[in-house]
């Protein structure tokens, strides 16, 4: 058994919390909410595996839809208000911290970086920056001339984008200055704190729109959720419940729509039968593997577990992995170019108080033709507010910095503000998941993760350097410094139009199992220049129902036509 | 390296708030954990550890502290209970190893240039072996296949950095709120603060 990452609550890390017909109420400090069960032995109609934004959803919109589910997630089941601390070092606990390799010109880092591994998957952990994709990307070869085109149409995301926003009841400004009209969001915009103030004054010097961002923080009080008290943890996880995480939206809901949750549950392999269609899954739970019977299996780890997992389902008849008749799987993994321009401010900044990006500008995701555009795809850049160890990490990481040099440096912290972009990066066949030789303690073979910068890519992060240093300035800030990182994992079993170069079809079901689907980030064929939570969430809600349209015909499980 | 610290907060404590509600129990209790319940070493040897303990000394210098902010027991923790940070970079080896390796060749390094181990150089001598491995300007004899300027930034900074900003003592010295739950803040505006924060700092020289 794994060894607890965290001091307090360790028994969430090490024993299930959701046996014996109840689950943990989130919204408590230790109190349950009934449970459906359901036998091994029984074939449910959906085995999920993960609970972030594509599992969650699911879980919640098919058991609402009558359906049998069981969703399956690594992690632990935490109890926020009682389980997390304000403290970065004890708040590992809600990450991914089972080693993978990675590699390429430009390895990205994992971990916090990426990877959350609790029910709720990294909606725990994120830092609720809720926008849209821009229309255009979701056919960005034929409209834009560059990657591909996603299997969906952009009016269907649009609506589904709207359920969601209103699942998690959004808190963002009236108008929005950027596309196409998006009615209002749910909950008023936040009061924007001193470090979005900062954006908004660069931006009106340079000329450029700005917005209070939208955010999946309440700015009033919904249902057990009291308003979001600006603490600025939210990176760490929220532990008031402000925050809309998957934790405390749609796992409730799934709870109470009958569907199971087995948290400290991790699925090594999907069992497919002769005929080719998978029959369950087999999972690590309590000390021991076991087997759920399912007449459907979705893959929700996201960006890197989702493809690990494929692959280490190979069988004789699937040698290369579950569903890679096209190669695909693992293929196109993306990433969000994470660059940053930082400077001191003759004011107190004190950017802890609040959500971390309370302001954004995605003037560049929507400017197509400008003498100084020399990339395709977009990005959007926000103002920042990093932990202290946050920040301390990305300052000595990116310049080497030490000694007493570094603590006064970081005595600066308070004058501090930043801008840091969200790049998209281009879809890339080489940048990828493998499975390394290595196994890990359950005896599954671990993730390889490579990755390198297109040219692209590099055009792209040198103009937003480039523009946001001159916004800083503009704004007041001096001694300005630049770092480098990445963001968010995108791909890595990119849906598409055919099964020559994609995993799944537009319904996530995937091409060469009928029975077998995927639902979460990597299904994206585009990153797109926004931050995926919204757009993940809202093609979950929109495969849900595609797949409640399909069961009610009696299709489920039938072929591709 | 001859700058001192300028303490801009001289007078702020996070501890003060332990007793108000921008502390909860939990924080409390994970807190009241890394106060008083500093690991021994387990994992390093000797010698690694008084390399480390060096390391640490010159990567965040405390002359002013009677008591620093221990760090050292921390990395050791960490490693001996096999916790990751989820990455590994193919560059390097897996992180007990890429530690002990960065350790070792850190001290053959002074070896070679001063004919004694890392730990028993003066201050300035020591800078210069560190910067040295940032700029990998090091003996590829000793470290072969290691990068250095990896190995010092992403695992030997970013640790030491990460074990040194969790601690309440270095939370007070750059004037950060701490920890803040169930209560947060209400003024968010430049240059405003709630009672409960730490009074603006007075201004450089
Ligand atoms: C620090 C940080 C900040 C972020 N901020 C934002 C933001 O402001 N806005 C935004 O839009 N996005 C943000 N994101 C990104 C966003 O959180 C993710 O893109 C999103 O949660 C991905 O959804 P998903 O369903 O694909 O995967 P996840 O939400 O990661 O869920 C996957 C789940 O699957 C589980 N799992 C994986 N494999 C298995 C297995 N084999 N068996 C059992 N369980 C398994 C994992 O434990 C995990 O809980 C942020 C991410 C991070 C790390
Ligand atoms: S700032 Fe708001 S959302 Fe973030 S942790 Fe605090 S209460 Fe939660």
């Amino acid at each position: 058994m794994r060894a607890p990452v965290g001091v307090w609550a360790t028994e969430a890390e090490q024993r299930p919390r959701a046996t014996d017909g109840r689950a943990p109420d989130v919204f408590s400090r230790d109190g349950h909410v009934p449970m459906r069960q359901f036998e091994d032995g029984e074939d449910v109609d959906f085995a999920i595996v993960g609970t972030g934004c594509g599992g969650g959803v699911l879980a919640a919109k098919l058991a609402e839809a009558g359906l049998s589910v069981v969703a399956f997630d690594a992690g632990p089941f935490w109890r926020p208000l009682a389980d997390f601390a304000s403290d970065e070092r004890e708040q590992d606990k809600v990450y991914w911290l089972d080693e993978r390799l990675s590699d390429g010109d430009d390895p990205i880092e994992l971990g916090s970086n990426n990877s959350g591994r609790c029910v709720g998957g990294s909606t725990v952990h994120f830092q609720m920056v809720a926008l849209r994709f821009r229309p255009e990307w979701f056919a960005a070869r034929s409209r834009l001339g560059y990657a591909v085109d996603w299997p969906v149409d952009w009016r269907t995301m649009w609506r589904y984008y709207a359920e969601v926003e209103d699942a998690l009841k959004i808190s963002g400004p009236v108008s929005y200055p950027w596309g196409p009209d998006r009615g209002r969001y749910p909950y008023r915009a936040h009061e924007v704190n001193a470090a979005g103030l900062v954006l908004a004054r660069g931006a009106e010097a340079l000329g450029v729109p700005w917005a209070a961002t939208p955010l999946a923080t309440v700015s009033a009080p919904r249902g057990k959720s009291p308003p979001c008290v600006y603490r600025g943890f939210c990176k760490i996880g929220c532990s008031t419940n402000a925050k809309q995480s998957v934790l405390v939206t749609y796992i409730p809901r799934a709870l109470a729509a009958g569907a199971e949750i087995r948290d400290l549950a991790m699925v090594g392999r999907i069992e497919s039968a002769g005929d080719g269609r998978v029959t369950g899954v087999h999972y690590h739970r309590d000390g021991q593997w076991r087997f759920q019977r399912a007449r459907n299996v979705v893959v929700s780890g996201y960006s890197i577990e989702t493809p690990r997992l494929l692959l280490n389902s190979a069988t004789d008849r699937f040698p290369d992995g579950l569903a890679n008749g096209s190669g695909t799987v693992g293929r196109y993994l993306m990433v969000h170019s994470n660059h940053a321009v930082w400077a001191r401010f003759e004011e107190e900044i004190r950017w802890y108080k609040g959500p971390p990006s309370m302001a954004v500008c995605e003037h560049w995701n929507y400017v197509d033709d400008h003498p100084t555009k020399d990339f395709d795809g977009g990005y959007a850049f926000m103002s920042q507010g990093p932990l202290p160890v946050d920040f301390a990490k990305a300052l000595v990481s990116n310049t080497g910095t030490f000694g007493t040099a570094l603590r006064n440096r970081m005595a600066e912290y308070n004058h501090m503000a930043g801008l840091k972009i969200v790049g998209e990066t281009m879809p890339q066949a080489e940048n990828r998941v493998t499975l390394d030789e290595e196994t890990d303690a359950l005896g599954l073979r671990r993730a390889r993760v490579t990755f390198s910068y297109a040219d692209n890519d590099k055009r792209l992060f040198r103009h937003s350097l480039g523009f946001m240093k001159r916004m800083i300035e503009a704004a007041g800030g001096f001694d300005a410094y630049e770092t480098s990182s990445t963001a968010h994992l995108m791909g890595g079993c990119r849906m598409g139009h055919s099964p020559e170069d994609s995993v799944t079809d537009a319904d996530g079901r995937t091409w060469d199992v009928p029975n077998l689907w995927i639902c979460d980030g990597s299904l994206m064929p585009t990153a797109g220049g926004v931050n995926p939570s919204m757009t993940i969430l809202a093609n979950a809600a929109r495969i849900a129902d595609r797949m409640k349209a399909l069961a009610a015909r009696g299709e489920l499980a039938a072929r591709h036509a | 390296m001859s700058e001192t610290f300028l303490a801009p907060y001289p007078d702020y404590d996070v501890l003060a708030k332990w007793d108000t509600p921008s502390w909860n129990e939990q924080t409390r209790e994970v807190m009241a954990h890394r106060l008083r319940e500093v690991p021994g070493r387990r994992f390093f040897d000797e010698e690694e550890w008084a390399v480390l303990v060096a390391v640490c000394e010159r990567v965040v210098p405390q002359p002013e502290r009677a008591e620093p902010v221990p760090i050292a027991p921390w990395i050791d923790a960490a490693l001996f209970e096999g916790r990751g940070t989820g990455t590994h970079f193919a560059t390097l080896p897996s992180g007990p190893e890429a530690w002990r390796r960065g350790l070792e060749s850190i001290d053959r390094e002074a070896r070679a240039r001063h004919g004694c181990g890392f730990a028993a150089l003066d201050a300035t001598r020591r800078d210069d072996i560190l910067e040295a491995v940032d700029a990998g300007d090091v003996d590829a004899a000793i470290w072969r296949d290691l990068p250095a300027r990896t190995f010092f930034r992403h695992l030997l900074l970013e640790q030491i950095v990460a074990l040194y900003y969790v601690h309440p003592d270095a939370q007070s010295e750059i004037g950060f709120g701490g920890p803040a739950s169930p209560r947060g803040y209400v003024r968010l505006g430049p240059d405003r603060l709630d009672e409960w924060e730490a009074p603006a700092a007075a201004k450089r020289p």
